[in-house]
């Protein structure tokens, strides 16, 4: 700090930040602007109206505005719809221990075994890249692999191993579980790598100083570190999940139905009361779970 | 650490994954070129363009080539305004104001939301409100409730590690706010905005839950492949499959490929 106009500006950094805060006050809202107005147009107003049309009536031509309890009546006491969600949470925890066993020994490596920057970017584009390419596409991929007379069938029938076709591989729970890993295992990749990049590596040095093994550096260090970025990544999984219809509608064949299917097929049945009441249960659902995880977790931290 | 045994189960393991995530697009592309008398497995009977053709005879396939166009054009939008607004929101999030904590959480929820709830939601407004769904319309706004979040927390981890002395020195050498905006902030920015505008066009160009209810008569590219997926047993649907999985490759390789010709030509200028 030789510099002597600086010098004269005696913090200059904390009369930055003051000019920042006083002028810009105005300046933030209507930079806040677009983004409040997108969110109230096309999130917060349809919630509202779901929520709405949720207690109202309906026949086979139209929806009647009123206020009935019917449709929650209907929804809340069928069994299909409670076999829907133990289907649904079936799915996502599944899903949750995999995408988690795989997301977790995927960062590991590219955090701790990869040394140079550059071929930790060039890893973690490879692994990016999908993401950001059609997910039915990807789905549609499996076809030729697990049909019945995919690959893998092909694969291991002439080498002896099995005489039938297996009948599991597509159209199935497995199927579907099998999609979500290969859809959101990014989900999970990104936040674990992202907390694990922060761990000071001179708490490793530590650990092995003082005798720790490698397993126990694992368990005792880069665990509870990256704690945050697993919850994280559980966050959207979970939620991904249960929202989802077309894994399910694709992978599933057409007769498995989860959550997010019965809000489908109402929809496509033009039962639009019925299907807001869906809607509105899986949202609650939803926001409890979300409740739980982000007590776990400061999000706006970890970015 | 040194390379030893667990780094190559773990790079084994890598590789797995790797394999795991690209292994079924690399088959349907192989299956594309698939012969005309072909079916939708292997083995190959013969190689040829024909799938490819008949995607463009609009009897074939619906109405593939105008999907197309839609995609990208509203693909398009979505990323202008997901580039523009995540920016805008960015800058106002690093001062604190009124109401900053609820948005927040509100762009969060848009992003974890069930699709479908935003697809009902948007599709029964429209409805009560007489207006006709569009993909110009009721699509692009369920495209932004996607692809915003995400610009947004692009923008958040950008703004995190962002050193401001930069700006400091432009304000105490004199210079408006506008100038360093433009002169300061926004070349330094350059290469996160490529990112958030990858992200709001392939998200955009990709989506399919959202867009089902609010897209209105005309379908988007997804949606075109979706309707294929439970009427079309012909490898026409991997030749689409194909074609649509290139125009993303192209778009993050062109993305990629300017981020590092605009950081190169940078470090050479400084």
């Amino acid at each position: 700090m030789n510099n002597p106009t600086i010098c004269l500006n005696a913090r200059p950094i904390d009369a930055y930040m003051t000019t920042l805060i006083n002028k810009t006050n105005i300046r933030s809202y209507w930079q806040a602007l677009p983004l409040t107005l997108v969110l109230f147009l096309f999130l917060v107003f349809p919630i509202i109206v779901i929520g709405i049309v949720s207690f109202w009536d309906y026949n086979e031509y139209s929806i009647i505005p009123d206020f009935i309890l019917d449709n929650y009546e209907f929804l809340l006491t069928s069994p299909v719809t409670w076999q829907a969600y133990l289907k649904t949470f079936k799915y996502a925890f599944l899903t949750w221990l995999l995408t988690l066993s795989i997301g977790f020994t995927v960062a590991y490596f590219m955090a701790f075994h990869i040394r140079s920057t550059a071929a930790q970017t060039i890893l973690f584009l490879i692994c990016t890249v999908p993401f950001l390419t059609s997910n039915i596409i990807r789905m549609i991929s499996w076809i030729p692999l697990l049909g019945r007379n995919g690959l893998v069938n092909s694969g291991l029938q002439s080498a002896g191993i099995i005489d039938q076709p297996l009948e599991f591989l597509l159209y199935s729970d497995f199927a579907i579980v099998l999609a979500y890993v290969h859809l959101y295992t990014l989900f999970m990749v990104t936040p674990v790598f992202n907390s694990m990049m922060r761990i000071d590596r001179s708490l490793i040095e530590a650990a092995i100083d003082a005798g720790a093994k490698p397993f126990q550096i694992l368990k005792d260090v880069i665990i509870p570190l990256s704690k945050s970025g697993i919850i994280v990544g559980s966050i959207f999984v979970f939620t991904l999940v249960m929202g989802d219809f077309v894994t399910v509608k694709i992978m599933g064949g057409g007769i498995r139905a989860n959550v997010a299917i019965l809000i489908y097929n109402e929809i496509s049945l033009l039962q639009y009361p019925s299907a807001a009441a869906g809607a509105i249960i899986l949202l609650i659902t939803v926001i409890m779970m979300l409740v739980i995880l982000f007590r776990l977790v400061d999000i706006r931290k970890e970015l | 650490m040194k390379r030893n045994f667990s780094f190559y189960m773990l790079a084994a393991f890598f590789g797995l994954f790797v394999l795991f995530l690209y292994g079924p697009t690399i088959t349907i592309a192989v299956l594309s070129f698939q012969g005309p008398e072909g079916g939708l497995t292997f083995p190959l009977n013969g190689t040829s363009l024909h799938w490819f053709k008949q995607l463009f005879e609009q009897q074939a396939v619906g109405d593939f080539g105008a999907a197309l166009v839609r995609s990208l054009l509203l693909g398009l939008m979505v990323m202008v305004c997901t580039l523009v607004f995540s920016l805008l929101a960015g800058l106002a999030f690093r001062k604190r104001f009124a109401g900053s904590a609820i948005l927040f959480y509100l762009a969060l929820a848009s992003l974890i939301i069930p699709s479908i709830l935003i697809s009902l939601g948007i599709g029964l407004m429209f409805d009560r409100l007489d207006l006709t769904p569009d993909w110009y319309s009721s699509g692009f706004g369920s495209h932004l409730t996607w692809t915003l979040p995400f610009g947004l927390l692009i923008m958040f981890a950008v703004f995190n590690r962002f050193n401001p002395s930069y700006e400091m020195a432009s304000v105490d050498l004199g210079a408006s706010d506008w100038q360093t905006f433009r002169f300061i902030l926004l070349p330094l920015l350059a290469p996160s905005l490529m990112g958030v505008a990858l992200f709001g066009f392939t998200l955009s160009y990709d989506e399919f839950a959202r867009t089902l209810m609010t897209s209105g008569s005309f379908n988007t590219l997804p949606l075109e492949l979706f309707a294929m997926t439970t009427n079309v047993t012909t490898p026409v649907l991997y030749a689409l499959g194909t074609v649509t999985t290139l125009v993303s490759f192209v778009v993050i390789a062109t993305t990629i490929i300017l981020v590092r010709l605009y950081s190169r030509s940078n470090r050479k200028s400084a």
